[in-house]
């Protein structure tokens, strides 16, 4: 097995900047293209630094990308970009697609998406994922010659399928109300994280008045003066403290976000399934009545009820030349039906053996990487109430010296 | 240690003469540390009473004590808000050149708060407690007859019907009420004392607005804090290998509640109502600083009106004399009970900042323990 494409090359998405300029419609825009950077990995003997190579993309070409990817590769669990537009914010945080911050955070989350990609081993073989890292100019024009637009399924016949399908591998199906169940509770954590967060940092930030009060009423104090003011400037650096714990918890955030949406692509896998066992269930159901149609014309036996069989007996039956015809057709669309079967068959299992695979795989790495983001989590808590102890000693001190 | 006090009787303001000599010899031995005491005073034990017409409470009040005005040794009576309520109002009438300790606020101001939940009645007995230490310190005060009746007396209602018919709420001494004299120079010291506590209580107003802020906000981040650990819990439930540290955040975010619950509660109760106490502290001694001015512009006043009838004996009237006496020994009492008061209101907001500063400590580290 080849080594993955993150180990032969380094792969950073450095800088974000903004640009202008006109889109389709020849309308002016403001857009942020991003700096992708790759440089080939050296072994640690040589110490020769080999070339850097860049180019730029914006956030639509990497749409585009893992758009390709989805519909070239249906079986595999597809990582997800970075949010589109700002959600679960908290009200210092700005929901601007410009903002300094928002960009940033969006930076990191491109290069994780490419990391991610290049550390996949099948993802990482594919060619047009290789040209979007290395080749700037005509890169579009190459995603679109592959024509995987047109091997999209529908979003109305996959729709059709959840709903229709007898039956489908009961592994996806369990997996599917999984993913949807995982959806459902990381969206309200972020949402009630965002509260939490914008109600700590109001807690944090009146702490500052202490400081301001504490300062003026030292002026009107002889011996309680020194300690008061002292005090109240522990109680501005408490004020303060929160701004760095809470952006360290927003990157906490986009760990988590990074799932949420990872379990849109895991969804993803399960309908494509679905959708293919529902193709090979009408496939075979087809492939019956064409059988049965078949019999029932060589035999001269109705055994079901069909409006031919009730108007040729009104308007006279049909000469064996005719039906002769008929059968002749049949036998041919029924082999043909026959095969397709087989390879959809085929096809089926192939499909279910290599989702499953990337499944488990993928369940891992979901285990691995949450497991680490929680237990960050609980380090940041603990973080922030020894600095919170830090503080309240420092400023007891200064009370004692009153 | 000698007190040389006249025995049995209490000191009577009077003749003030008697009571700046008592000042004079206690100021040579100002601290009354816990050995030199010779009286101790508690608050405790509340207790319901339901009668038909009314339900109040009533706490012990325990008196030990080796003071020769009193006939025993030890003292142990029943008392409700009104008794000391009513004894506030006796310690201003009789010693008005006397700061007097604040008592708790009568009424519930705020919300919808419970007079017989257990958190009021504690911060009330706390107040009450605080009260009758103080006046137990004061050398003067603790010598009131008034103050002795209440620690001693079984039926406190009889000897209230016996005194001094009420006159104000107010608490304004009829001997001290002038009116209409203007005051020509007030001593420096007195305003200085006097903007001293306008901004005193202004910067206490605003601690009290700050710390009650925080309170809310902290409530407010309770809220959901509540929502929050559960949320993990629901996703370890669809989780195999993550059900434990997921489990482990909800236990840890449910930790962080019930210690928040916690500092919320203690701030209330311990640190609110000492801020509230200092603030009434502060509106009783500026109204001492303005009875101090009147008797001041009365005695100017007598001053001026006996320079201009140009008598002709050099001998100044024993009514001026008298006011000028007043003032003198106003302006002692005064002096030496913000001397008094400055050191102890120290001591109490030392305690009080060193008890926020704990209360915060032991919440992070609650939280801490279990992260």
């Amino acid at each position: 097995m080849e080594d993955c494409l993150s180990k032969k090359i380094e792969i950073t998405v450095s800088e974000a900047e903004k640009r202008t300029g006109r889109n389709a419609v020849n309308m002016q825009e403001t857009y942020t293209a991003y700096l992708i950077e790759t440089r080939a990995v050296e072994s640690q003997n040589e110490g020769q630094c080999s070339p850097v190579d860049s180019l730029w993309r914006r956030y639509s070409e990497f749409e585009l990308l893992r758009n390709y990817l989805l519909v070239t590769f249906p079986h595999i669990v597809v990582p997800p970009l970075p949010e589109k537009r700002a959600d679960f914010v908290w009200h210092k945080l700005s929901a601007d697609n410009m903002d300094p911050d928002f960009v940033e955070r969006r930076r990191i989350g491109l290069e994780n998406f490419l990391l991610r990609v290049a550390s996949h081993p099948v993802l990482c073989q594919d060619n047009i994922f290789y040209s979007f890292l290395t080749q700037e100019g005509g890169w579009k024009e190459m995603v679109n010659e592959t024509g995987f637009q047109l091997k999209a399924d529908s979003r109305l016949k996959a729709l059709n399928a959840t709903f229709r399908v007898k039956n489908p591998d009961k592994r996806f199906t369990e997996l599917k109300h999984y993913s949807d169940e995982l959806q459902s509770v990381i969206s309200h954590l972020l949402r009630v994280r965002a509260r939490v967060a914008d109600r700590l940092y109001g807690v944090y930030k009146v702490h500052g008045n202490y400081g301001r009060v504490f300062s003026e009423w030292s002026a009107i104090e002889k011996e309680m003066g020194d300690g008061l003011q002292s005090a109240g400037h522990h109680m501005d650096v408490y004020a303060a403290s929160i701004d760095d714990i809470l952006e360290e918890e927003e990157h906490y955030a986009d760990q988590l976000k990074e799932y949420l949406f990872y379990a849109e692509a895991l969804r993803a896998v399960c309908r494509k399934h679905e959708l293919m066992q529902y193709d090979l269930e009408m496939a075979a159901q087809d492939l019956t009545s064409k059988k049965q149609q078949c019999e029932e014309l060589a035999t001269g036996t109705v055994r079901t009820f069909s409006l031919k069989g009730m108007t040729s007996k009104l308007f006279g039956q049909e000469t064996p030349e005719q039906r002769e015809a008929k059968i002749k057709v049949l036998e041919e669309q029924i082999q043909e039906g026959e095969e397709q079967l087989k390879s959809k068959n085929l096809e089926g299992r192939d499909f279910v053996k290599s989702a499953w695979a990337d499944i488990e795989r993928f369940k891992e790495q979901k285990n691995h990487d949450l497991k680490e983001a929680l237990i960050s989590y609980a380090v940041m808590q603990i973080s922030m109430c020894k600095k919170g102890i830090q503080v309240w000693t420092n400023a007891k001190e200064c009370f004692s010296k009153m | 240690q000698d007190l040389s006090l006249p025995n049995g009787t209490p000191v009577d303001t009077s003749s003030p003469a008697s009571s700046s000599s008592l000042l004079n010899r206690l100021q040579l031995d100002d601290d009354l540390d816990g050995e030199t005491r010779d009286l101790f005073v508690t608050v405790d034990d509340p207790k319901k009473h339901v009668c038909t017409m009314e339900t109040y409470i009533t706490y012990r009040v325990t008196t030990k004590t080796t003071r020769a005005e009193f006939d025993l040794p030890e003292y142990s009576v029943r008392r409700r808000y009104q008794d000391f309520d009513w004894l506030r109002i006796k310690l201003e009438e009789s010693q008005p050149t006397h700061l007097i300790p604040p008592l708790p606020e009568k009424f519930v101001v705020k919300g919808v708060v419970d007079r017989f939940s257990e958190e009021f009645v504690e911060t009330r007995r706390k107040a009450l407690d605080k009260f009758l230490k103080r006046i137990t310190d004061h050398p003067v005060l603790s010598f009131n007859e008034h103050f002795n009746v209440f620690l001693t007396a079984k039926d406190l209602n009889a000897y209230k019907k016996q005194g001094m018919a009420l006159l104000s709420k107010m608490g304004e001494s009829v001997k001290y009420v002038t009116g209409g004299y203007k005051l020509k120079s007030r001593p420096l010291e007195f305003a200085a004392i006097g903007e001293y506590l306008d901004t005193f209580s202004l910067k206490l107003g605003t601690i009290d607005r700050i710390a009650q802020r925080i309170i809310k906000e902290q409530l407010e981040y309770l809220v959901e804090l509540r929502e929050y650990g559960p949320v993990y819990s629901t996703w370890g439930g669809l989780e195999v290998e993550l059900a434990e540290p997921l489990e482990g955040v909800s236990a840890c975010i449910g930790n962080c509640c019930t210690a928040l619950e916690e500092l919320s509660e203690d701030m209330s109760e311990d640190f609110l109502p000492v801020l509230r106490e200092y603030i009434l502290y502060s509106e009783s001694m500026k109204n001492v600083l303005k009875k101090r001015d009147q008797v001041q512009a009365e005695y100017e006043a007598k001053l001026e009106a006996v320079a201009l009838k140009k008598e002709e004996r050099p001998k100044v009237p024993t009514d001026v004399e008298k006011c000028q006496d007043r003032v003198e020994c106003f302006n002692a009492d005064l002096k030496a009970d913000m001397e008094r008061w400055q050191n102890n209101k120290r001591q109490d907001f030392r305690q009080l900042l060193m008890g926020m500063a704990d209360k915060n400590i032991q919440y992070y580290e609650k939280v801490c323990g279990t992260a």
